[in-house]
C-alpha cells in the first residue's frame, strides 16, 4: 500500500524520487518554482515526465524509460487533485459536484447522490447541497471541493495549497477539517505554511530547484533543518560551511563556534555542516565585543522590520530579534555596520 | 461590478474622442437609416410577402439553420483541437481556418467551385456517387458553412483558451474518462460561447452572397437566397430591393441583439479573466 | 494604353479648357455604356479622340440598369448607351434625355457550350432535354427576358438550373464546365474567344435585343455628345460593332 515515485523532466530541471507510506501524509514544501506543481501534475497524470516510474498500491502509474512506455491516464489513477481554488463545476450544484466522481466511475445516480450527501455532511456542508458554486463563499466552496475529492474515493489524495486562497477566518476551519479527513489516509500536500506541515503532515520533503534537498519527520526537519529553506520555515538562522571540530567554517572566513549535536564530529573532519541558531539568541552591538565563548560578526544592516513585539534586524544574511527600545538606543538604520553577537552555546552545529 | 461601472464619475475618455466616436457610429448607422428612409411603405407589405420574396426568405432561413448546424458539428471539434490539442503546424492550420474571414466571398465561391464543382477536386468522385453539388441547395449550405465556420471557431476557441483546461483536469483526476469530461464539463462550460458563436455563424450565413452567387447559382426556391433576391430585384424593382433589404436588416438586428445583448456575465465562458476566479461565468449567474 | 492616352488627353483638355461649361467640341465627354459594349466602345472612344484632338472620352461600363439608376441619382454623364429600351425609356419618362434615343445596334441570343460540347447540344430544343444543365439570365435582366420570350414562342419549356443576374455570370458557369449550356448574346460568345463554343439556332431571330443611345439632359457638352453619337451610329461605328458580333440597327 505504498506510493513510490521517481521522475525527471529535463526541460524544468526536475528530478525527484519519493515514497509515501500507507496512511501517511507527506508535506511538500519549497520556494516558488521549485517543482511542486510539476510533482503533483506528474503524479496525477496531467504531465508526462521524460523518464521515471511510479507505483501506487502495486499498480504502475507510469513507467517511462527508453525500453518501456507505460502510461495510465489521469482518470484511471485514483489520484484526486484538490487545488488552491475549489474549481467546482459552475453549472452543477454542490451535490452534483460531489457526486461527479462516483458517477464518472459508473455508480448509478441515486447511489452517487447519497454518497455525495454523506461527504457533504462530513465536511459540514449538507445544507449547501442545492447551491450553485456562484452562491458559495470561498470557504464553503473549498469545503465542497474537499467533499468532492473524498467522494471520488482516492487511493492517493493530492492537495495543492488547499488553504492558500482562503481568508484568515476560513482557513483554520478547513485546516481542522483536513486534519480530520486526512487521518489514516495516503496524501501529499503542497504547502507554504509551516502550520499545515505541523498539523497535517507526518513527514516533510523540501523541494528546491527541482530536487528534494531535505526530507524527514516534520519535527526533525523543523528542529534541525538541513536546508536554508527549511531553516527559514522554522525561523532559524542558517549558516552552511565545513565542520571544524568546534563549529563551522563558513564563507568569507567566518568562523562560528557552537554546540556539536553529534559527538562523532568533534574531530573536525571538514565534512559539510551547518550552524543553526534562533534570531532571539543574537545580540546587536555597535562595537566588536570579543570574549569567548562568543561569536561576533561585523555586518551591514539591510532591513529593519517589526516581528511580533520585537524588531527583526536583517544583516549579512542573518537575523537578530531585539527590543524596540534597544533598537532606538543603538540608533539602528539600514546601511549601518554593527556586530551580531551570539553565544556559542546557543548555536547548534551538525553535519549535512 | 456592473453597478460600479454605472456610478463611476470618471471615465478617462478625452472629450474629443466622443466627436470621432459619433462619426464612427454614424458611418454604420446612417446607411441603415437611409434604407429605412427609402422604404416605400405603401407597398411594403405586398413587396415583402410576394411569392419570390417569401420563397427567398424561407430558403435563407432553412439554409442558414442547416449551415449553422453543420458549423456546430464541425466547428466544436475544430475549436477544441485548435485550443487544446498539440500537433505540428497547429498555428498554420489556425491561420488557414480563419482565412474565409478576410477572403472576398467571390474568391470563396471560386475556391468551392474548384473543389466541389464538376471539374473540381472532388467533383469526379461526387459525380460517381451520384451527387451533384453545383446549382443545388447543398451548394448554398456549403458556401454558407465555408464563410460562417471561422466565426464559430474563433468565438469558441477564445472561450476555450481563456477558460483554460483546469476544470477538465480536475474532472479527469476525479475519474472521468475523456468522453464524460467532454459531455459533462467542457460542453456545458463553453455553451455560452457556443451560443453566441452559433448566432454569429447564423447571421453570417444569412448574409452570405458572393460565394453563393459564384458557386451555387441563383434559382428561386433552390439557390436564390434573400441577398440574391435583393440583388436581382435591384435590376427591375429598386423599391422591392429596399423593402427586402430592410427585412434582412431587421433579422440581422435581432440576431446581433441575441448574441450581444445579453447581460455581460453570461456572455462567454472566456469573459472572466484573472487567476483566482472560481467559475467562468458566475457574475450573471445565468449559465444555462 | 487607352488609359494612358486618356490621361494625357485629359491633362491637355484641362489646360486648354478652364471652364468645363463651354460647348466648343473640346473637353471631356463622359459616356455610360452597357457592359456588353466594353470592347467596341473602348475602340470607338479612342477613334473619337483621334478624330477630335483635345477631347477626352471617359467611358464607364456597367449593367444597363445600374447605369440608369446612377444617372437618375444625378451621376454626371453626357451619353448613355443601353443594352435595352426599357432602361432608356425609364430615363426618358423621367425627363433625363435630350431628344429621342437612336437605335444603333442589335444583339441576338446564342447557345454557349463548354469546349467540346460534352452534353451534345445541337439545337434550341436540346436545351429542354431532361438532365441538361442549362443556365440563363433571370427574367429581370434583358438577356433573361429574351430567353423567356423564345421559350414561350417555341413552347420548349426551358427549366434552367440557375437564373443568373448577368450574362457574365452565365458565361462563367459555361466556361467552368458547371453548366452544359448557357443562353447568352452572340457578342458574349465572340468575346469569350475559344473558351466556349457557340451553337447557332434560327429561333434566336424571334427575340432581338435593340441597343439605344441618347444624349442626357444633364450634358453640358451636347455638340461633342452628338458627334460621338454620330460616330457610333455611322458607318465606322457599324463596322466596329459588327466585328464584335452586333447586328445592324433594324429600326
Amino acid at each position: 500500500m505504498t506510493f513510490s515515485f521517481q521522475a525527471a523532466v529535463a526541460g524544468r530541471g526536475f528530478d525527484v524520487a519519493l515514497t509515501v507510506g500507507p496512511e501517511e501524509t507527506l508535506a511538500v514544501m519549497g520556494p516558488n518554482g521549485a517543482g511542486k506543481s510539476t510533482l503533483l501534475a506528474s503524479i496525477a497524470g496531467l504531465l508526462k515526465p521524460d523518464s521515471g516510474r511510479a507505483e501506487l498500491d502495486g499498480r504502475t502509474l507510469f513507467h517511462l524509460d527508453p525500453k518501456q512506455h507505460a502510461w495510465v491516464p489521469p482518470h484511471h489513477r485514483g489520484t484526486v487533485l484538490l487545488a488552491q481554488e475549489p474549481l467546482l463545476f459552475p453549472h452543477l450544484t454542490a451535490l452534483e459536484n460531489v457526486a461527479f466522481g462516483p458517477r464518472s466511475g459508473g455508480t448509478p445516480k441515486h447511489l452517487a447522490n447519497s454518497r455525495a450527501m454523506h461527504w457533504l455532511a462530513e465536511v459540514e456542508a449538507a445544507d449547501l447541497a442545492d447551491r450553485r458554486p456562484a452562491e458559495l463563499s470561498g470557504g464553503q466552496a473549498q469545503r465542497v471541493a474537499v467533499a468532492r475529492a473524498l467522494a471520488a474515493d482516492p487511493a492517493l489524495l493530492l492537495l495543492d495549497e488547499p488553504l492558500a486562497a482562503l481568508d484568515i477566518h476560513s482557513a483554520p476551519l478547513l485546516r481542522r477539517l483536513l486534519k480530520r479527513v486526512l487521518a489514516g489516509r495516503q496524501a501529499i500536500i503542497v504547502t507554504h505554511d509551516v502550520l499545515d506541515a505541523l498539523m497535517l503532515a507526518d513527514r516533510v520533503a523540501v523541494l528546491e530547484g527541482g530536487r528534494i534537498v531535505e526530507a524527514g519527520p516534520t519535527r526533525t526537519v523543523l528542529e534541525r533543518p538541513r536546508s536554508s529553506f527549511a531553516a527559514g520555515l522554522a525561523g532559524l538562522n542558517f549558516v552552511p560551511g565545513t565542520m571544524t571540530g568546534t563549529g563551522i567554517r563558513a564563507g568569507r572566513g567566518r568562523e562560528i563556534s557552537g554546540h556539536l549535536e553529534e559527538p562523532g564530529d568533534a574531530g573536525g573532519n571538514n565534512r559539510p555542516g551547518v550552524a543553526v541558531f534562533p534570531p532571539s539568541a543574537v545580540s546587536v552591538f555597535l562595537t566588536d565585543a570579543h570574549g569567548s565563548p562568543r561569536n561576533s560578526f561585523p555586518v551591514s544592516i539591510t532591513d529593519l522590520e517589526p516581528h511580533g513585539d520585537l524588531i527583526r534586524v536583517r544583516a549579512g544574511g542573518l537575523a537578530a530579534d531585539i527590543t524596540p527600545a534597544a533598537s532606538a538606543d543603538l540608533g539602528l538604520v539600514p546601511g549601518m555596520t554593527v556586530h551580531f553577537v551570539v553565544k556559542a552555546a546557543a548555536v547548534s552545529v551538525y553535519g549535512t | 461590478m456592473r453597478g460600479m461601472k454605472a456610478r463611476a464619475a470618471y471615465t478617462g475618455v478625452p472629450g474629443w474622442l466622443y466627436a470621432l466616436a459619433v462619426v464612427a457610429a454614424l458611418v454604420v448607422v446612417l446607411p441603415l437609416l437611409a434604407i429605412v428612409a427609402r422604404v416605400n411603405w405603401a407597398n411594403f407589405l405586398p413587396m415583402v410577402t410576394s411569392e419570390p420574396a417569401l420563397s427567398a426568405l424561407g430558403l435563407s432561413l432553412r439554409t442558414s439553420a442547416a449551415s449553422t448546424a453543420l458549423c456546430i458539428v464541425l466547428g466544436v471539434p475544430l475549436a477544441l483541437v485548435l485550443a487544446r490539442g498539440r500537433f505540428p503546424l497547429q498555428g498554420l492550420l489556425r491561420s488557414l481556418v480563419l482565412l474565409p474571414l478576410v477572403l472576398p466571398p467571390v474568391v470563396g465561391g471560386i475556391a468551392l467551385l474548384y473543389t466541389f464543382g464538376r471539374q473540381g477536386l472532388l467533383g469526379g468522385a461526387l459525380e460517381v456517387l451520384g451527387l451533384q453539388i453545383a446549382f443545388s441547395t447543398t451548394a448554398v449550405v456549403l458556401a454558407q458553412t465555408f464563410v460562417a465556420l471561422p466565426f464559430l471557431v474563433v468565438s469558441l476557441e477564445g472561450a476555450l483558451r481563456t477558460g483554460g483546461s483546469r476544470y477538465e483536469a480536475v474532472a479527469a483526476t476525479l475519474g472521468a474518462p475523456p468522453r464524460v469530461v467532454f459531455r459533462r464539463v467542457t460542453l456545458p462550460l463553453i455553451l455560452p460561447g457556443l451560443a453566441s458563436g452559433a448566432v454569429l455563424a447564423f447571421a453570417r450565413s444569412l448574409g452570405e452572397f458572393g460565394a453563393t452567387l459564384t458557386f451555387a447559382g441563383s434559382l428561386q426556391g433552390v439557390t436564390r437566397t434573400l441577398p440574391l433576391e435583393i440583388y436581382l430585384q435591384r435590376e427591375t424593382d429598386p423599391d422591392a430591393a429596399v423593402a427586402l433589404s430592410l427585412v434582412l436588416v431587421a433579422v440581422a438586428v435581432a440576431v446581433v441583439a441575441l448574441a450581444y445583448g445579453r447581460p455581460a456575465g453570461g456572455r462567454t465562458a472566456g469573459q472572466v479573466s484573472g487567476k483566482r476566479t472560481t467559475a467562468p461565468a458566475p457574475a450573471g449567474g445565468n449559465v444555462p | 494604353m487607352l488609359a494612358a492616352a486618356a490621361l494625357t488627353l485629359g491633362l491637355a483638355g484641362c489646360a486648354g479648357n478652364a471652364s468645363p461649361g463651354d460647348d466648343t467640341g473640346e473637353g471631356t465627354l463622359t459616356v455610360f455604356a452597357a457592359a456588353s459594349l466594353t470592347s467596341s466602345f473602348s475602340e470607338l472612344a479612342e477613334m473619337f479622340e483621334a478624330q477630335h484632338p483635345g477631347t477626352d472620352v471617359t467611358v464607364s461600363f456597367a449593367g444597363s440598369s445600374d447605369l440608369a439608376t446612377q444617372i437618375s441619382q444625378g451621376a454626371p454623364a453626357d451619353v448613355f448607351a443601353s443594352a435595352d429600351t426599357r432602361n432608356m425609356d425609364k430615363l426618358g419618362d423621367a425627363g433625363l434625355l435630350q431628344g429621342e434615343p437612336r437605335i444603333f445596334a442589335t444583339n441576338t441570343l446564342a447557345i454557349a457550350v463548354p469546349t467540346g460540347n460534352p452534353a451534345g447540344i445541337n439545337s434550341f430544343a436540346d436545351l429542354a432535354r431532361a438532365g441538361t444543365r442549362l443556365v440563363t439570365c433571370a427574367r429581370q435582366v434583358p438577356c433573361g427576358a429574351a430567353a423567356a420570350a423564345l421559350s414561350q414562342q417555341h413552347g420548349t419549356g426551358l427549366s434552367p438550373v440557375s437564373e443568373e443576374n448577368s450574362v457574365t455570370d452565365v458565361l462563367g458557369k459555361v466556361i467552368s464546365g458547371e453548366a452544359d449550356a448557357g443562353l447568352v448574346y452572340v457578342t458574349d460568345v465572340r468575346s469569350a474567344g475559344d473558351r466556349v463554343e457557340s451553337v447557332p439556332f434560327p429561333e434566336a431571330a424571334g427575340a432581338v435585343n435593340t441597343y439605344p443611345i441618347a444624349v442626357l439632359a444633364g450634358s453640358r457638352n451636347t455638340t461633342t455628345a452628338g458627334a460621338f453619337m454620330d460616330l457610333v451610329a455611322g458607318p465606322e461605328g457599324r463596322q466596329v460593332l459588327a466585328q464584335a458580333g452586333f447586328g445592324p440597327a433594324t429600326q
